[in-house]
């Protein structure tokens, strides 16, 4: 397969690579007022990786963002989840489509416990009269499935019912995307996920990701932090003037190459073909 | 790193509990006649009507809202109920529904005007607090309303408990708080309250409509309100246009002394029956002691000033 690449990067961009294509866009455009915030992005996500999204500020990423995960709806253009056209008209449209988000700013609450955070709206009912009737909750089932997730991400935490508040920060982004993994059918999008973290705890996220990937799926992480993206990507979704530049291969390029072509300093058109990636 | 700490319940639980306590331990030692059935039955009866509006204040509260229309709402469902009974002759059961879709309407006022229009609770509700005042004086005429059908004050009676006359709406009290904190503690709403408090954006992503909490919320306390107006028309038998003028503050001062935050999403709803109480055994005490009213404002106000730098305090520490 590398060697096609090499010799017809142009191909690139045809669906030849055997991974099925989870999560597509096709020339979303999105405009506020004057401003064009979207002019016509792609995007794809294959099953198993973990494609990066960076982009300079204004450079359309958080609008892409926002519209695979349902925060805003493009004015035209498509999304398809598993080959099939999708609408996402709100966060929660994505979320019953599949599409799990995890956002930058630790979306949890804090003063409840984790197993009510990883339940948090999806909670379970006791199979019982007073669950049927009455709507009880099954907080031991909860507390029980909420040891079997941590663990299954080997996040070390040791009692669901303490407090969300009581963790540092990495432990609370570690409920917060123990969440979206266990509840996410086809996508798992995080949002800056170790942007508020210092290192050793942005390393425990990293390795969380890994581990959301090898359990089988793929998830699209958006971070501005380019050794953080070269660490785990797989492939990396450069944004820039409201498209996609080019998909890169990280394993074929440095940091500063990425940022050229992040800037703008290298043209999409004059992009080295074995910088690209599958 | 899970401690004993976690297990413990925090001192925003336990310490109203053990205000409670002591204070009757004080008045216990002031007055020979303070601990007597007769005077805790009086103490119920007279905390009754704040209990109830307290529910109501509680899950606002608990949303990161604040209702200061409560009183003067059960104030219009009071007048709203007795006229309908005395002046058109409605039955009480009817007369009774018409008060509570008056305070419940007022909810889903406030409710609406918070969740479409985004305006904050406070202002919100100190606009409805004056429009449901001025709508219980216009409409009552500021007369009191006399010479109701025996159905209006069925709650006010009492049963005996060996020595203990009981009355039947402090029964109700306390089993709508039995029922609001396993609701609370036992379901999915109850448990989006909460989140709803603690942050409203994180809630609203993981797909619950919390608009709609939060109207249920409004609602929900309307309700609270209308069931502490019949148990004031039970209480005092007339429909009397100035109820709730003490209660509208005292509600809030019980859920604050109970240790709900008013910063959203902390507490427990039991909590703001031991903040009724302590107001209750305060009032109560001080007045078998021969302090003048006066006193008791002061210590109230005190008391509030204590809970609330406790709750500012131990959120601080516990960061």
């Amino acid at each position: 397969m590398s060697a096609i690449t090499e010799l017809e990067p142009s191909t690139h961009s045809l669906n030849i690579d055997p991974r099925p294509l989870v999560l597509q866009a096709k020339g979303l455009v999105k405009r506020y007022g004057q401003v064009t915030a979207l002019d016509g992005a792609d995007f794809e996500l294959r099953a198993g990786e973990i494609m990066a999204v960076i982009g300079d500020n204004g450079a359309g990423k958080s609008s892409l963002i926002k519209a695979l995960s349902g925060a805003i709806s493009p004015d035209s253009g498509e999304i398809l989840l598993d080959g099939q056209p999708v609408v996402l008209k709100s966060p929660i449209d994505a979320r019953r489509a599949g599409i799990e988000t995890v956002y930058q700013d630790l979306a949890v609450a804090p003063a409840m416990t984790i197993a009510e955070n990883l339940f948090l709206g999806r909670e379970i009912r006791r199979n019982d009269v007073l669950g049927q009737w009455f709507g009880a909750l099954d907080k031991r089932k909860m507390l029980e499935d909420s040891i079997a997730y941590m663990q299954e991400l080997k996040i070390g935490i040791r009692s669901m019912s303490q407090a969300v508040e009581t963790l540092s920060g990495g432990q609370r982004q570690g409920v917060a995307v123990a969440r979206a993994a266990a509840f996410a059918r086809h996508v798992v999008i995080m949002d800056e996920p170790t942007a508020a973290l210092g290192v050793k705890e942005g390393n425990m996220v990293l390795e969380l990701i890994r581990n959301v990937r090898d359990r089988g799926l793929p998830v699209v992480l958006i971070s501005h932090n380019m050794p953080h993206v070269f660490e785990i990507a797989d492939r990396i979704h450069v944004a820039r003037l409201g498209r996609r530049a080019a998909i890169l291969n990280p394993k074929a390029i440095t940091m500063s190459d990425a940022v050229a072509v992040m800037t703008g300093a290298m043209k999409p058109a004059d992009i080295p073909p074995h910088w690209l990636a599958q | 790193m899970p401690s004993w700490k976690d297990q413990m319940p925090s001192l925003g639980t336990l310490g109203p509990l053990i205000a409670l306590v002591l204070a009757c331990g004080f008045f216990a030692l002031q007055s020979e006649q303070f601990l007597t059935g007769a005077n805790f039955s009086l103490i119920l009866q007279q905390v009754m009507v704040v209990g109830l509006i307290a529910i109501g204040q509680t899950l606002i509260i608990l949303t990161a809202g604040i209702d200061l229309s409560c009183g003067m709402v059960m104030a219009l469902g009071g007048v709203v109920m007795t006229k309908m009974a005395h002046d058109h002759g409605l039955h009480p059961i009817v007369a009774i529904s018409i008060g509570f879709a008056v305070t419940a309407g007022f909810g889903l006022i406030n409710g609406l005007l918070v969740t479409r229009i985004k305006l904050p609770s406070f202002i919100v509700t100190l606009g409805t607090m004056n429009i449901a005042f001025a709508l219980t004086q216009l409409y009552s005429q500021s007369q009191t309303i006399t010479d109701l059908p025996a159905g209006m004050t069925l709650l006010g009676n009492t049963f005996a408990i060996g020595q203990t006359q009981v009355a039947y709406g402090t029964v109700v009290m306390l089993a709508m708080y039995a029922l609001s904190w396993l609701w609370l503690r036992d379901t999915a709403t109850g448990r989006h309250i909460y989140a709803v408090g603690n942050n409203p954006e994180a809630t609203r992503l993981t797909g619950i409509a919390t608009h709609k909490v939060l109207l249920l919320v409004y609602v929900l306390a309307g309700l609270c309100y209308g069931l502490a107006a019949l148990l004031s028309v039970a209480r005092t038998g007339v429909g009397d246009p100035n109820a709730g003028q003490t209660e509208n503050l005292d509600a809030i001062t019980a859920v604050v002394l109970g240790g709900t935050s008013l910063f959203g999403g902390r507490g427990m709803i039991i909590g703001s029956l031991i903040g009724a109480l302590i107001v209750g055994v305060f009032r109560n005490g001080l007045t078998l002691m021969g302090v003048s009213s006066v006193y008791q404002i002061l210590i109230t106000g005190i008391l509030v000033i204590l809970a609330v730098a406790t709750d500012q305090l131990s959120r601080k520490g516990g960061r």
